[in-house]
């Protein structure tokens, strides 16, 4: 089969297709020990270093000057800057295809609590979009499901890997989308009323759904369940609090609401959304959850709300002392993070705090800290080269590695570019 | 009852802060002196600590320590950049409807009949440096309405107010899946492939012809004195043929390289010879060929899998075009991307190797020759209108925040004077804690823009 395959690229290849364009391969990520010389290291967690960065069996190994660094290939990185991975803790990379095409959609499950919809088993891990968005700096993400009120569990993965396994990073969470009587865009014509009167019935149903989760986990942990319940046994790692609940809010009365509906319960809990989160700050605040913010490239909620206002909501909900991830909620442009906290940067928030939200500060919230989210000895070798400051648009990533291995720079985009910059044949007929 | 009445107070008084700060004071007599700015000219290269004297809308001098007429206030920009008002090619802001989507041929609608100048878009588009969009009908038709070029002159209450009074008239075609789901899918007629809608446009085109046939025939029976009935008028057919006699730009809605070709082919055809595309997301595919017809190009800066049809599509897209000699703008098509064009330029610097200058012109002097108003803006030349983007760094980087926006020399943005609800009139019907799902750029898209 292999050398089916090899010889009719040849025969593309022969008859003047480029062969990393037309024939959609791409070259194999490269494993191995690597020596990144001379580079500046912005480390996050200990500042801007001058040195080498050594990676060995997918870890960072050591960080310093005249390393001993054996058979490493080595990366000459004068002039050029590290930086760790960047992790979107809130997409749906690897869960859809073609947005308008339902059939590549694979983040909406039928009906409205179905927490054991689980995003691993259905990522797929050869999307066009993932090389799209890692050779841009991005090497892990958070992968959720989307519509109804449980839409089930997200998972966090790395861009790299041919199966779910390999990609896993070792962290699920449930989506909760909270309830809410918001007008659903322009199309939405329900009267308040109607909304609000389906806000109340869609509370009831989930709490319907709680009490009866809670009460399977009662049971279970007395050992006292006569049979399993699939929907139910979903939510267990929930109630073990092994699991932690990404709790989807947005205007400010459902950020009160879902914080009201959370008090009387235990779970580890993060807000997600939370584009009014500007509004309320001292009650988020309050409650201690984190939250993970995005877009910030997007209109204002009100029309009398102030134009930069999605802009600022991150830097005013951090000033109030609220711990702030950055997320695009994308699919196909995951690859807009950078573009995404560097407005956040340029709005209050500081290039460093931007960098740490994209960085250390979701790796914290999913509890990945001791992994990912910085360059420190012990880590995985998840990290970039860029020729620049990765926040401004004119900046090159030039290397990235995840888990150790060196990704080919390439993806749907690139290849294009390579085959069309200077088509062949260009204008004339071909006789 | 209640509710109206004081929607009706909060509006006047709105209306009334509004307006106030709208003026800017003396920054509103449509007469300026900007001091010690870092022009970036576009045309004429980057000028360091020189000023720009506005007279009465129009740029009147360029240079080193001018002095202000009596009279004519003057704003210090030192150390800011000062480039020419952002044009958007592709918009739909200020805008009270978008789609006749009734019929595959809609060119008798005008744009210009549903101008909505309290539209807080307009607003934030200024925000964002942009003083010119191109408020285009929807796609929902192969041949869509005329569409209208606008100036951001938010707060004026005429619509008539916010039209560019000698821009060239435009109207919107659509190629592939949007006309094709309307009309095919949607009123099971043709098009219902990419076949039927080169056939919708060649029938056009031809019925089109066969009036002003009938027409001539008519005015020549006239003059033998054998004249019967006049043909009836019709508005679609008349229209039609001003796109003929190139007296109507054509800007089409297409994505993929074969709908593309076919359109080129057509206007070759019938003796187009401008034509511009939008989106054109397959068009580095042709560009050669773009380039041949002199066919130019406004695209997004990186939106693609939406839809099938731009699946195979890349963010290099500009760069493709541009260096293939490509006259290439890139547009917003959105309320959000409208308010950060110049980050969506400078994208093409990161999928690609765009100059500085090669860059800015994406979004100002090559959209102003697409929609054929470069004598006018685009490029800061004294002559042009006074319209000015100010920004406190360079407009390609991240970190920068456009501060002043001035329309025909008229200060319409102050980020340091205006206040946070900029709304010209409440609408009675909004709620007071209304609350739009966000969106971020690409959810515009799926409504057939």
């Amino acid at each position: 089969m292999k050398s089916i395959f090899i010889f009719s690229t040849l025969f593309f290849c022969l008859l003047g297709f480029s062969n990393n364009s037309f024939c959609q391969l791409f070259r194999e990520p490269v494993y191995g020990n690597f020596l990144i010389q001379n580079a500046e290291i912005h480390t996050v967690t200990n500042g801007i270093l001058k040195a080498d960065l050594l990676i060995r069996d997918g870890r960072i190994a050591a960080i310093g000057k005249d390393l001993e660094y054996g058979d490493a290939i080595t990366i000459d990185a004068s002039g050029k800057r590290v930086y760790p991975g960047f992790i979107d803790a809130g997409t749906r990379l690897g869960l859809s295809e073609i947005s308008s095409i339902s059939l590549t959609n694979d983040f909406n499950e039928r009906g409205n609590l179905t927490p054991y919809a689980r995003a691993i088993t259905a990522i797929n891990p050869n999307a066009v979009p993932i090389p799209v968005t890692r050779i841009e700096g991005v090497t892990t993400v958070v992968a959720a499901p989307r519509g109804g009120t449980i839409p089930g569990t997200a998972a966090t993965i790395h861009l790299i890997g041919y199966t779910p396994d390999q990609m896993f990073a070792g962290v699920e969470m449930l989506i909760l989308d909270f309830p809410s009587s918001v007008q659903r865009g322009r199309w939405d014509r329900r009267p308040l009323e109607k909304r609000l009167e389906e806000y109340e019935d869609q509370v009831k149903k989930l709490n319907e759904f709680w009490s009866e989760a809670a009460l399977y986990h009662k049971l279970k942990s007395a050992d006292n369940a006569d049979r399993v319940i699939p929907t139910y046994e979903a939510m267990l790692p929930v109630f073990n609090k092994e699991r932690q609940v990404f709790v989807e809010v947005n205007r400010a009365q459902d950020i009160l609401n879902a914080l009201d509906w959370l008090k009387d319960k235990d779970l580890n809990v993060v807000l997600t959304g939370v584009a009014e989160g500007w509004r309320v700050t001292e009650q988020i605040k309050a409650s201690g959850f984190p939250v993970i913010t995005g877009p910030v490239l997007q209109t204002p909620s009100r029309s009398y709300d102030r134009y930069d206002r999605p802009y600022t909501n991150p830097s005013a909900m951090r000033d109030a002392g609220i711990t702030v991830a950055i997320r695009t909620a994308e699919m196909e442009n995951v690859r807009n993070l950078p573009f995404n906290a560097g407005y956040a940067a340029t709005y209050g928030m500081g290039i460093e705090a931007a960098l740490e939200a994209i960085t250390i500060v979701p790796a914290t919230i999913l509890g990945l800290e001791d992994q990912i989210g910085s360059i420190e000895v012990g880590k995985l070798a998840n990290l970039f080269i860029a020729n620049g400051d990765p926040f401004e648009p004119r900046t090159q990533i030039e290397n990235v590695f995840i888990k150790g291995w060196n990704i080919p720079m390439e993806s749907r985009h690139t290849q294009l570019y390579d085959q069309f910059i200077e088509r062949k044949p260009g204008l004339q007929l071909i006789d | 009852m209640n509710c109206y009445f004081i929607s009706i107070i909060t509006t006047t008084a709105l209306l009334f802060s509004a307006l106030i700060t709208l003026a800017q004071g003396d920054f509103h007599s449509g007469s300026v002196l900007i001091k010690n700015g870092n022009l970036l000219t576009i045309t004429g290269g980057n000028l360091q600590e020189t000023d720009l004297l506005i007279l009465d809308g129009k740029i009147s001098k360029i240079g080193p320590n001018l002095t202000a007429p009596e009279g004519v206030p003057s704003l210090d920009v030192s150390g800011r950049y000062v480039m020419p008002g952002i044009v958007d090619a592709h918009s739909h802001v200020g805008l009270d409807a978008v789609n006749e989507a009734t019929n595959p041929i809609t060119a008798e609608v005008e744009i210009a009949d549903v101008i909505n100048p309290y539209d807080i878009a307009l607003y934030h588009a200024l925000a964002g440096g942009v003083t010119v969009s191109h408020a285009m009908h929807g796609s929902a038709n192969v041949i869509g309405g005329q569409n209208q070029t606008i100036k951001h002159r938010y707060g004026a209450m005429d619509p008539r107010d916010l039209i560019m009074e000698d821009a060239p008239r435009t109207i919107k075609f659509a190629l592939g899946e949007n006309p094709i789901r309307v009309h095919g899918e949607g009123y099971n007629t043709v098009p219902n492939t990419r076949m039927g809608v080169e056939a919708v446009i060649r029938q056009a085109f031809d019925e089109a012809l066969n009036y002003k046939k009938q027409w001539e025939e008519y005015h020549e029976s006239k003059e033998n004195s054998t004249a019967g009935k006049p043909p009836s008028y019709n508005r679609r057919h008349e229209a039609i043929l001003d796109v003929i006699d190139g007296k109507i730009l054509i800007h089409c809605h297409s994505y993929r390289s074969d709908e593309i070709y076919m359109l080129m082919n057509i206007c070759r055809d019938y003796g187009i010879n401008q034509l511009i595309f939008q989106h054109v997301n397959e068009g580095f595919k042709v560009a050669p060929e773009l380039a041949n017809f002199g066919a130019m190009a406004s695209v997004f800066s990186d939106w693609w899998a939406y839809k099938f049809e731009v699946y195979y599509s890349t963010a290099y897209n500009t760069t493709i075009l541009a260096q293939n000699g490509v006259i290439t703008s890139v547009n917003s098509d959105s309320r959000e991307l409208i308010r950060h064009l110049f980050l969506e330029a400078a994208k093409a610097q990161r999928y690609g190797e765009l100059d500085d200058n090669e860059t800015l012109k994406l979004i100002t002097l090559n959209p102003a020759i697409q929609l054929g108003i470069d004598h006018r803006v685009g490029s800061l030349e004294v002559g042009k209108d006074g319209d000015l983007a100010i920004f406190n760094n360079h407009p390609l980087s991240i970190y920068t925040i456009p501060e002043y926006t001035f329309v025909d020399g008229k200060m319409f943005f102050n980020r340091f004077e205006d206040p946070e609800d900029m709304r010209i009139i409440v609408d009675a019907e909004e709620e007071f804690e209304s609350f739009m799902e966000l969106k971020s750029g690409r959810g515009d898209h799926d409504c057939l823009h």
